[in-house]
């Protein structure tokens, strides 16, 4: 079948990736795509959480893997979308029980079944992200507005080139534009030039990400606009291959500047 | 002399030594003496030894391992074509090939050129990425922070330069760094080290950094 597995990660921890995994999960959910949503960080899992399924879980990955139970009994179905599937990580067990060849055919068999497969990739360059990249056939790299997760971007990006996994496209995440004017946060021109990937999503800094995450309820699901949840939106159309601009985040000229750049490339 | 002996040519992933005719000592000594007299060049630095036809032998491969290691060089591959030195290297935890087969443009660029000479990389060279050649070295693509280029002649970067570069690692105080915009996190030339400026250009010019009265001096590029 014609399915994508799209990973998420980062290099650096804390960044977003489990939001954004959640959030677009839903997003590409209610687009009428059937969405597999794996979390691939065993030992330290969060996105059940996020999508509030942590109750309905009764097996997991590790399980799937060491045959303890079909596929099928694992995937646990979203509350509110009947279309967006979560395979959970073992809590219980760490990265050594998962390997890259496990990963592969758990997806090649996600593939029969759902349009988008997302991986939830765990931060770092070890083992975790290892098993994360290799059945991807695209990556999305998320990072904050800051010098130490733009050089561990940089790094991951490094390496999923010399596997020759890609394209990587890049998510900035937590983009404050108050402070991007004051000059106390590196600017979205100055991250998409040192990485020199395409910028497929700018999510602003918004509580409503925080509230959202201790609810359980992913924020791309709730009625009321924010602003994060319509960038998660636009990434989720984008990723769709929907021309989708980019909203002015309050700083009109430095808005202009970014998207020459995005273009040029 | 040694430089006949032993060729030493920058790989994608590494250093790539060659080891020509001669007998086995000879050759270890020779190498010794190389790694010895260019330590900036070969500290922390990967290392794939050709051997062509020599078989080698457990202890051999041990005695190779451990002398470039008290250099701070890690030997990872041994190449060769008799069949017992590739199994007894096996059995050291080194790899027998090198892999080619990744990377579009393979045969890499860099291995394609003769030794001691210039190589194009057409990359950008991204944080953790290391590029070591005995020969002068272009880079057309940005050189990041966190990425570094060692040389043993000039390093030309036709892009943004702001990782750490160190030109003439084999002592060669006529090397140049150039860049279009010379902004690396540290500089060295020879045995000279410098930093760029606390204080950015807001518009950056092509520099080119030399040493000049024994420390190191960015011009613009082209100068007068």
């Amino acid at each position: 079948m014609d399915a994508r597995v799209v990973t998420i990660t980062s290099g650096k921890g804390g960044v977003g990736k489990t939001t954004l995994s959640a959030n677009l999960g839903a997003a590409l959910a209610m687009r009428g795509q059937r969405v597999a949503v794996v979390d691939a960080d065993v030992g330290l899992r969060n996105l059940d959480v996020m999508l509030g399924l942590e109750n309905r879980i009764v097996y997991d990955l590790v399980d799937v893997i060491e045959k303890r139970c079909r596929l099928r009994q694992a995937l646990v179905r979203h509350k509110q979308l009947s279309k967006l599937y979560l395979l959970p990580a073992a809590q219980t067990r760490d990265k050594s029980a998962v390997h890259s060849e496990d990963m592969m055919w758990v997806c090649d068999e996600l593939r029969e079944e759902y349009n988008i497969i997302l991986i939830d990739s765990a931060a770092g360059i070890e083992q975790g992200f290892r098993y994360a990249m290799e059945p991807a056939d695209e990556v999305v790299i998320v990072t904050n507005p800051e010098v130490p997760a733009a050089r561990d971007a940089d790094r991951v990006i490094g390496l999923i080139e010399a596997e020759e996994k890609g394209p990587a496209r890049l998510v900035i995440n937590r983009v404050k534009p108050e402070m991007v004017k004051r000059g106390q946060m590196l600017s979205i021109a100055d991250v998409v030039e040192l990485l020199a990937i395409e910028l497929i999503g700018v999510v602003p800094e918004d509580e409503s990400v925080l509230i959202a995450a201790n609810r359980g309820e992913p924020l791309t699901l709730s009625s009321n606009h924010s602003r994060a949840g319509q960038a998660f939106h636009d990434i989720a159309r984008r990723l769709l291959g929907e021309d989708v601009p980019f909203p002015p985040l309050r700083e009109p000229g430095m808005l202009e500047r970014f998207l020459r750049f995005v273009s040029l490339d | 002399m040694n430089s006949e002996r032993i060729i030493i040519k920058g790989i994608r992933q590494g250093l790539l030594v060659t080891l020509r005719e001669g007998e086995w000592s000879g050759l270890m000594s020779a190498l010794q003496a190389h790694l010895g007299e260019n330590p900036d060049f070969f500290r922390g630095g990967r290392m794939a030894i050709d051997v062509s036809d020599r078989e080698l032998m457990q202890a051999q491969i041990e005695e190779v391992r451990s002398m470039v290691a008290r250099h701070q060089v890690e030997l990872w591959a041994l190449l060769s074509e008799d069949a017992t030195t590739q199994s007894e290297a096996r059995r050291a935890g080194l790899v027998t090939e090198l892999p080619w087969t990744r990377g579009p443009q393979h045969p890499s660029e860099e291995a394609k050129e003769p030794p001691g000479r210039s190589v194009v990389v057409r990359r950008t060279l991204r944080s953790g990425q290391s590029l070591r050649h005995p020969g002068h070295v272009v880079v057309i693509g940005d050189v990041n922070p966190g990425a570094e280029v060692v040389a043993g002649g000039s390093i030309v970067v036709w892009g943004r330069l702001r990782g750490l570069v160190h030109a003439g690692a084999l002592g060669d105080e006529e090397a140049v760094i150039c860049a279009l915009e010379l902004a690396p996190t540290q500089l060295r030339i020879a045995g000279h080290i410098s930093r760029s400026p606390e204080e950015r250009p807001s518009k950056p010019l092509p520099e080119k950094a030399s040493i000049c009265d024994g420390s190191i001096v960015a011009v613009p590029w082209p100068g007068e």
